[in-house]
């Protein structure tokens, strides 16, 4: 065998080889409409959902949660309409997961009052006793950092001005902390009182769990 | 040092970085197995469950994993080259840089710096850290190979190629993001692209860290434990070719039925059913070996971790294909059957095979004999042992929740809600937490007989 006394040509034959499955199956496709369809019914996150998916990823919220919900007949019946691939357009990095300790969250968005969340993540046990999810009443307790927010959208790709960012965020801050929000309740339960009137983390992380799979359901009801 | 100069410093070096990573991550594995069935180990923020999990997942692969190949191949670089390292001064660098970056990676794993994209979740400037360690490490294999005295380059030096080369591409294309700050990027890629770019990395990452290096291990050191060459070279020479060309289109079985294009998944399935034939081709090789020779399973307790290790490797590698199946993978998916198939590949397969290499190579280069053989069969029962059970009570686990899932009232409504799946796989929880303590304790064995073959040191071979 004459490349067995070839390093250098056995390392260059090794990578086009290994590069032929690649190219056709990841490179290629990273160029094809069908890997990035877009639709007009699913909107960027605003600078808060982002701020909240964030804080999804920091915590690891992906290794326990897919959000992808599959087209099969249970799936759909437990989940919601099964996942499409646009709405996972504004995705960076994508978050489908690969091991469901929990259920999926890819339909989460509106299922629930926010006050259900505040009190959920405050104590997952203490809404459900046998739940083996970690409580993360803390994130109440952290003033959401926004300082990066339009840098982020702005990275992304989401189209914001930066005064349209600071909107977004006055204009969340100004809900949830209205003496007339709905979850007002819960939400103070879990804050401390120093932040009842500031945007915390678990405030965004709400707002992106809101969002999953909202835009979608306007794309059902209008088809 | 020793007669043909050659570096064994860094090889040491290595190979306790190794177990150090090892008891590491099986602490922080532990950890998070409790957490499974009672949630109050959720101490703080970085002692929660998701943060948690990560440290265990890059402990083992890029920590201890990887410090064992590094360990290994410059310890076979040499030997299979005559020749010593190119480049003593910046293998040892490397070594110096590697701890640092893992320890740098762990921490920030912690802090919750996570970029999410399994087995890359370092943030960017911990990548660039691993980049300029695996150039590190490439330019001495290269080098070495470049003035080596021994022409023909034996099977192991062909899988340390494919992987120096390949770990290389998959680890840059996947990580490509962009900085916000020091602490947070964004992947170059989004939605389905992202998800193919990531599995085509997270398949092939672990096939190219737990198959490819061990492999490596396995071809050189089996025939030096045992004194038998390799059954057949032709079938080496088809097994190593047909599994670099095929692995890299599987990826995407990892993404059966979700919106990726359908076309990527079924292409994905029919390549890994052909990876079973290049799987086996090294099974086969390894068995054929031992023809004639199988009393060495008694006589010779260093036989037992290869056989069992590659008996390991042939049922994993019929499994994952079978999962990649599409009805297969409806059912299996995202439920801890798949837990149980990554488990038995690490904890069987590169378990045995990394222990059986250490063994036999610690004193080598330390030029002294094994603290303890009887230490050694302790262990390979417990490991084994430790194994089987954490990985049957995780299939027994996903079977029922698989079915669970699925189950439904005669009327077409689910029969059981989520929290009722979860809570039923308790039992199952608290087993794996036992047999993950069986396993630690026979890894701590395996630690300790290796720490007290090197204080044995320095000759004293009759002692």
């Amino acid at each position: 065998m004459g490349i067995t006394s070839k390093p250098v040509v056995f390392a260059v034959l090794s990578a086009a080889v290994i590069l032929i499955g690649t190219t056709a199956t990841v490179f290629i496709p990273l160029f094809m409409p069908s890997t990035q369809p877009v639709s007009a019914y699913i909107k960027p996150y605003t600078a808060i959902e982002q701020e909240g998916r964030d804080i999804y990823m920091r915590e690891g919220c992906n290794n326990c949660h897919t959000q992808t919900v599959r087209p099969l007949r249970t799936e759909v019946l437990r989940y919601g309409e099964y996942s499409k691939p646009e709405e996972f357009a504004y995705d960076r990095p994508f978050l489908w997961g690969s091991r469901r300790t929990g259920p999926d969250l890819n339909r989460v968005g509106g299922k629930y009052p926010d006050s259900w969340h505040y009190t959920h993540l405050m104590s997952p046990q203490g809404m459900f006793e046998k739940s083996n999810m970690p409580p993360f009443a803390w994130l109440a307790k952290n003033k959401l950092d926004t300082s990066y927010s339009y840098n982020k959208t702005s990275t992304l790709g989401f189209g914001y001005s930066e005064s349209d960012v600071r909107q977004q965020i006055s204009q969340y801050k100004a809900t949830v902390t209205d003496d007339a929000y709905p979850s007002k309740e819960s939400r103070d339960k879990v804050t401390p009182p120093e932040l009842r009137k500031e945007l915390t983390e678990m405030d965004a992380l709400i707002a992106y769990l809101q969002k999953l799979g909202r835009d979608v359901k306007n794309m059902e009801a209008k088809k | 040092m020793n007669e043909a100069g050659y570096n064994y410093r860094v090889v040491r070096g290595f190979a306790f970085s190794a177990l150090f990573w090892l008891v590491i991550g099986l602490v922080v594995g532990l950890w998070i197995a409790f957490e499974m069935f009672n949630p109050a180990l959720n101490l703080t923020p970085w002692l929660s469950f998701g943060r948690l999990r990560v440290v265990h997942t890059n402990g083992m692969g890029l920590g201890f994993s990887l410090a064992a190949i590094f360990a290994t191949s410059y310890y076979m670089l040499q030997r299979l080259t005559r020749t010593a390292l190119a480049f003593p001064r910046l293998a040892q660098a490397h070594l110096y840089l590697f701890n640092t970056v893992i320890a740098l990676g762990a921490l920030s794993l912690f802090a919750g710096m996570n970029t999410t994209k399994e087995y890359a979740e370092l943030e960017w400037p911990i990548d660039i850290g691993v980049v300029i360690f695996w150039v590190m490490f490439a330019v001495n294999v290269f080098g070495t190979l470049i003035r080596r005295k021994e022409k023909q380059m034996y099977i192991s030096l062909w899988y340390i190629i494919a992987m120096t080369v390949a770990i290389a591409i998959l680890y840059i294309v996947n990580n490509l993001e962009i900085p916000i700050n020091l602490f947070k990027s964004y992947s170059v890629y989004a939605g389905a692209n992202d998800a193919n770019v990531e599995w085509w990395y997270g398949h092939n990452i672990v096939g190219f860290i737990f198959t490819v290096p061990m492999l490596a291990m396995f071809y050189y050191f089996l025939p030096k434990a045992t004194g038998l060459p390799i059954y057949s070279h032709r079938l080496s020479i088809i097994s190593f070719w047909a599994l670099n060309f095929a692995y890299l289109w599987t990826g995407a079985h990892h993404l059966m039925l979700t919106p990726l294009p359908e076309w990527i998944q079924t292409v994905a399935m029919g390549f890994s059913i052909f990876l079973i034939a290049p799987s086996w081709g090294s099974v086969v090789n390894g068995y054929y070996t031992l023809q004639g020779n199988w009393d060495q399973m008694r006589s010779n307790y260093l036989v037992k971790f290869f056989i069992a290790g590659i008996t390991f490797y042939g049922l994993q590698t019929i499994q994952g294909p079978l999962q990649g199946l599409r009805t297969i993978n409806a059912f299996f998916h995202y439920t801890d059957w798949v837990i149980g198939h990554v488990h038995m590949g690490t904890m069987g397969w590169v378990t045995m095979v990394v222990a059986a290499s250490f063994y036999y190579m610690i004193p080598h280069i330390t030029n002294t004999e094994l603290y303890s053989i009887k230490l050694a069969n302790i262990q390979f029962w417990l490991t084994l042992f430790g194994q089987v059970m954490w990985t049957t009570a995780m299939w027994i686990a996903g079977i029922q929740q698989g079915a669970m899932w699925k189950a439904t009232n005669p009327d077409g409504s689910l029969m059981y809600n989520f929290l009722d799946t979860v809570a039923s796989l308790y039992p199952y929880y608290k087993l794996r937490f036992a047999a993950g303590l069986i396993f630690f304790i026979g890894v701590l064995i395996f630690v300790w007989n290796l720490v007290m073959t090197v204080r044995k040191q320095p000759r004293q071979a009759e002692a």
